[in-house]
C-alpha cells in the first residue's frame, strides 16, 4: 500500500509542478541555511576532548584583589608565576600542569630553508597523559626531566617532517633560538579545536602548536609568553622580576576524577589562598574558581555572538519556510477534495487518507532535503571564503551532516504537513460528491 | 467598491489567510532585524581609524639568538633596529617607516592605566603604541595640537618594567576624556605604576586602538603614542609606500630586511603560520571578517526569505483564483469589469498583508529585544521596521498581481461550466 501511495505521491508531484517546485525550494533553502550556519556553529562549539571534558578543571586564584575583579566579582583567568609554581609543587591533583604559550625560532640545518617561528607551549610532563596526546614516536618527558630542567622537547609530526623528513627523530637534537634540545617524542596529528588548554591567555582558534618544552626549562631560557600578559602593578625590569611579579600570564589545568576529588581540590585552593592571606601576600579573603572544561569554554564565549546570531536567524528562515509549506500543502491537498471524497466514499479510512498524504509530504521533504543538501554544500563552500582560515578548516560536510540535513528536511516537511493532512482526513465525502 | 464582501470571503478562508499573514509577520520581523544588523555591521566597518590607510603595510619579524636581557644583547638589538629602519627608509618604494608592536585594528592591544597623581586608583585606560618621530608621517595621523616627538626624545623599552616616558602624544578622544575642558596639551598624567609623570605634547585628531572587539565601550578611540623603540627580538615595522608602490613594497620590504639579517624570521603564511607582511587593507579585512560575514549572511538570508514569502503568496493566491473561477465568472457575467476583478484580489491581498505587517511590527520589536538580551545588539531603529513593512506590502502586492491578472482573464462563460 505504501508503495502505491509513493507512486501516487510521485505522480502528484508531477501533476502540480509549480506548487511542488515552490515547496521543494522553500524546504531546500530553509534547511540549507540552517545547516550551513549550524556547521559553522558546530565546528566552533565542539567538545575538543569529549571523553574526559568533565574531568578536566581550570582553577583560578584571585591574585589581584577586589579592585581588579571582572564585573566586581570574577578573578583573573590566568595565574601568576608564583601561584602556578607553588601549586605545581603542592601537586594535589591526580594530574596537573601549568602552561604558557611560547614561540621559539626553529633553525634548520638545511641552509636553503628560512628560519621559522614555531608556536608552542611550555608545559609540565603531565600535560601529555592528561590530554591523551597521541604520539607517533617516543613519548613525553618524565617528571624527573621537569625537576632537572632537562633540555628536552616534544615536536609535532609537521615539524618533524620539516626538520627530519618524517624519520623517527627521538633522541636527536633540535635547535630552538640559541639552545639545543633532545627530542623525546613526536606527536601524531593533534590539534584540538577550540584550543582549550591555553584559553586563559590565547584565542580559541589559533594555529596548531608545533613544539612543547618543559615549563622549567622554558623559564630557564627566559622564554617570554607570546600571548596575554596582564599586570596591575608593573614589575621592575628583568625576567626574574617578572617571574616574582603579580602579573598574570600562566594557564593551569588539573585532572580530577571524581566529585570528592573536586571538592578536595576546592578545599585545597581555598587553603592555599588562606595561607597567602595569612602570609600577607593577599590582602583579601579567598575568591577562587574551579571550572570544568564545558564551563570554561562557556566562560570564554569561544563561539562569537555573530555565529550564534547567524544560526538563530537561519532557524527563523526555516520556520518561515515551514509556514510557507503549510499553506502550499493545504492548497495542494484541498484542491483534491474531490479525489479524497471519492476515495472516502469507496471505503478508504481516514488513516488511509492520512497515510497517502503523509507519504506525499514526506516525498516533498525528501526532494527538498536533496535540494537542500546541494545548497548546503554550496553554502559551506561559500563560507570557506568568508571565515578565518582556522575555522574554515573545521567547517566541512561529513556523513553525519548529510543525514542530519535529509532528516531535518523530511521532519520539517512532515511537521508542516500535519495540519493539511488533518484537514484532508476530515474532508466530508458527501459534500464533495454532491458538488461534483 | 466595498470591503465588506472581501472580508466575508476571507472569513471562509481563515486558514489560508492566517498562514499568509503569519508568514508576512515573521518575514517582516526577521528581515528588518537582519537589515538593521547589516547596517550596524557596515557602520562598524566603515569607521575610519584616523590613519591614511592606503599606502601602509606592516611586517612582522623575529630575531632569535640574542639575549635581550643583557646590556650587550640590547645594544645588538638596538643597532639592528636602527639599521633595519635606515635600510627601509632608503628603499625606492618607501616614504617612511618606524618600529612598533601593533597598529590600529591589528590586534594584540597593550594597555595602561592612567591616573592624575602617582598613587590611588586608575580613572582611565589607554591602548598605547610604540612610536618615534617618524610615526606621524608614516601613519598620516593629523596633529591638531602641540608637536611631534623629537628624535632625542625616543627612549628604549625592553618590554619589562614600568613605562614612564617624559612626553606622549594622545588621541583627541583620550585628551577630552582626561581633560574635559579641552586643555589637555601640556598636562601631566601617570601611567600604571609610574612614579614620573608623562606630559602630553601633542594631540592627534583620531586614532583607533588595536583591539577590534571593543565596539561597545568607548575606549575604542583612547590611544597613546609613547616615544619608545621596542628593543625586543619580536617586533613590527610599519611602512608608508609611495603611491602605487604598495604591491612592489610587499616584496622589497621583506627582501631588504632579509638582506640585513638572513637568519631572521618573517612568517610567510604557509603551514598555518600567520602572514608576516600585510597591507593595511588586509589588516582591516581580517579585523572585520566576522562583521562582514555576518552582514553577508544576513543579506543572503533576507533575500531568500523575501523570495520564499513572495513565491508562497503567489502560490496561494493562484490557488484561490483557481478555486473561485466560477464565482469570478459569475461576477464577470453580472457586469464586473476586469479592473474590478484585479482590484478585488489586490485589496484582499492588501488586507491580509496589513494584518501581517501589524503583527510583524510587534514581532520585530520582540525579536530585537530578545537579540539585545542575548547578544548585546543595539535597539532596533523604527526606520528599519518601516522599510521592512513597505517592502513586504509591495512584495505581497507584486506577488498577488500575476494571479489577479489571470483571474481577470477568466471569461464570463466560466460561470456556466461545472467546477
Amino acid at each position: 500500500m505504501l508503495k502505491y501511495y509513493l507512486q501516487l505521491g510521485l505522480r502528484r508531484l508531477r501533476r502540480n509542478p509549480v506548487l511542488t517546485a515552490l515547496m521543494v525550494m522553500a524546504i531546500g533553502f530553509g534547511v540549507a541555511s540552517s545547516m550551513t550556519t549550524y556547521t559553522v556553529l558546530r565546528a566552533m562549539s565542539g567538545d575538543p576532548i569529549p571523553w574526559k571534558s568533565d574531568k578536566l578543571f581550570f582553577p583560578q586564584i584571585d591574585a589581584w584583589g577586589p579592585d581588579s575583579r571582572r564585573n566586581g566579582t570574577e578573578p583573573r583567568a590566568a595565574m601568576t608565576y608564583v601561584d602556578a609554581v607553588s601549586m605545581m609543587r603542592d601537586h594535589r591533583a591526580h594530574l596537573q600542569t601549568a602552561l604558557y604559550p611560547i614561540a621559539p625560532t626553529v633553525h634548520s640545518d638545511d641552509a636553503t630553508q628560512k628560519s621559522r617561528t614555531a608556536p608552542g607551549q611550555a608545559v609540565y610532563s603531565e600535560f601529555f597523559p592528561m590530554l591523551d596526546v597521541p604520539f607517533l614516536y617516543g613519548g613525553g618527558w618524565t617528571a624527573a626531566d621537569d625537576e632537572q630542567h632537562a633540555k628536552v622537547a616534544v615536536i609535532t609530526k609537521s615539524l618533524n617532517q620539516r626538520l627530519f623528513k618524517g624519520e623517527n627523530s627521538v633522541g636527536r637534537s633540535i635547535q630552538l633560538d640559541s639552545h639545543s634540545y633532545r627530542v623525546s617524542g613526536v606527536l601524531d596529528d593533534w590539534h584540538p579545536q577550540p584550543k582549550f588548554y591555553d584559553l586563559a591567555t590565547t584565542d580559541a582558534f589559533g594555529p596548531a602548536d608545533q613544539v612543547f618544552l618543559p615549563f622549567t626549562t622554558a623559564t630557564d631560557a627566559q622564554l617570554a609568553t607570546k600571548s596575554g600578559f596582564m599586570c596591575v602593578q608593573l614589575p621592575d625590569p628583568g625576567y626574574a622580576a617578572m617571574l616574582s611579579s603579580s602579573c598574570v600570564w600562566i594557564g593551569y589545568m588539573v585532572e580530577l576524577g571524581s566529585p570528592s576529588e573536586v571538592s578536595a581540590y576546592r578545599a585545597y585552593l581555598d587553603g592555599y589562598a588562606h595561607d597567602q592571606q595569612a602570609s600577607g601576600r593577599f590582602g583579601w579573603a579567598p575568591n577562587n574558581r574551579l571550572s570544568d572544561l564545558p564551563a570554561w569554554l562557556d566562560f570564554w564565549q569561544v563561539v562569537p555572538s555573530q555565529t550564534k546570531i547567524s544560526f538563530v536567524v537561519a532557524l527563523c528562515l526555516l520556520l518561515v519556510c515551514m509556514v510557507n509549506t503549510v499553506g502550499l500543502l493545504l492548497a495542494k491537498f484541498l484542491r483534491r477534495s474531490g479525489e479524497i471524497g471519492v476515495r472516502r466514499a469507496l471505503g478508504a479510512s481516514r488513516l488511509a487518507i492520512a497515510a497517502q498524504f503523509g507519504v506525499e509530504a514526506g516525498t516533498i521533504g525528501a526532494a527538498g532535503g536533496l535540494f537542500g543538501l546541494m545548497l548546503t554544500w554550496a553554502g559551506i563552500q561559500a563560507m570557506h571564503g568568508l571565515l578565518p582560515r582556522q575555522i574554515a578548516a573545521l567547517a566541512h560536510i561529513d556523513p553525519l551532516l548529510l543525514w542530519q540535513t535529509l532528516l531535518l528536511a523530511v521532519v520539517a516537511t512532515v511537521l508542516a504537513g500535519l495540519y493539511p493532512i488533518w484537514r484532508a482526513m476530515y474532508v466530508r465525502p458527501s459534500l464533495q460528491l454532491k458538488e461534483d | 467598491m466595498s470591503i465588506h464582501p472581501i472580508l466575508s470571503a476571507l472569513r471562509r478562508h481563515k486558514t489560508g489567510t492566517t498562514l499568509i499573514a503569519l508568514q508576512i509577520a515573521l518575514t517582516l520581523a526577521i528581515v528588518c532585524n537582519a537589515l538593521f544588523i547589516i547596517r550596524t555591521q557596515f557602520e562598524q566597518m566603515g569607521r575610519p581609524t584616523g590613519l591614511d590607510e592606503h599606502h601602509l603595510l606592516m611586517v612582522a619579524t623575529t630575531q632569535s639568538g640574542i639575549n635581550s636581557s643583557t646590556d650587550a644583547g640590547k645594544a645588538t638589538l638596538d643597532a639592528s633596529i636602527k639599521a633595519d629602519l635606515t635600510a627601509l627608509r632608503q628603499l625606492p618604494d618607501v616614504v617612511d617607516a618606524y618600529e612598533t608592536h601593533s597598529l590600529p585594528l591589528s590586534g594584540s592591544p597593550w594597555g595602561l592605566g592612567i591616573r592624575m597623581v602617582p598613587s590611588g586608583s586608575y580613572g582611565s585606560h589607554t591602548t598605547y603604541f610604540h612610536a618615534d618621530e617618524h610615526t606621524l608621517t608614516t601613519l598620516g595621523l593629523r596633529l591638531v595640537a602641540g608637536r611631534n616627538f623629537r628624535s632625542d626624545e625616543i627612549g628604549e623599552d625592553d618590554n619589562f618594567g614600568v613605562l614612564q616616558p617624559a612626553v606622549i602624544i594622545v588621541s583627541m578622544h583620550l585628551a577630552d576624556n582626561l581633560f574635559p575642558h579641552g586643555d589637555a596639551l601640556g598636562k601631566q598624567i601617570y601611567f600604571t605604576s609610574a612614579t614620573k609623570p608623562s606630559t602630553i605634547v601633542g594631540i592627534v585628531e583620531r586614532m583607533q586602538t588595536s583591539s577590534v572587539r571593543s565596539s561597545t565601550d568607548n575606549r575604542t578611540w583612547d590611544s597613546t603614542l609613547v616615544p619608545m623603540r621596542l628593543v625586543t627580538p619580536s617586533r613590527y615595522y610599519v611602512v608608508r609606500t609611495k603611491p602605487g608602490r604598495l604591491a612592489a613594497a610587499m616584496q622589497s620590504v621583506p627582501a631588504a630586511l632579509y638582506a640585513q639579517d638572513p637568519q631572521r624570521v618573517i612568517p610567510d603564511g604557509s603551514e598555518g603560520d600567520e602572514v608576516g607582511v600585510r597591507s593595511f587593507a588586509q589588516i582591516r579585512a581580517e579585523a572585520y571578517q566576522g562583521d562582514r560575514t555576518l552582514a553577508i549572511l544576513m543579506g543572503v538570508i533576507s533575500s531568500i526569505l523575501l523570495a520564499v514569502t513572495g513565491c508562497g503568496i503567489a502560490g496561494l493566491s493562484s490557488f484561490w483564483v483557481g478555486q473561485r473561477r466560477r464565482q469570478i465568472g459569475v461576477r464577470r457575467a453580472l457586469g464586473a469589469t476586469r479592473r474590478d476583478i484585479i482590484r478585488y484580489f489586490l485589496v484582499e491581498n492588501a488586507l491580509i498583508s496589513a494584518t501581517g505587517v501589524i503583527v510583524g511590527v510587534l514581532l520585530a520589536f520582540g525579536f530585537s529585544g530578545w537579540l539585545m538580551g542575548q547578544f548585546e545588539l543595539a535597539r532596533l531603529s523604527p526606520v528599519y521596521v518601516l522599510i521592512g513593512a513597505v517592502t513586504l506590502v509591495l512584495l505581497s502586492q507584486g506577488a498577488a498581481l500575476a494571479p489577479a491578472l489571470r483571474a481577470a482573464r477568466i471569461a464570463p462563460v466560466e460561470a456556466m461550466r461545472s467546477s
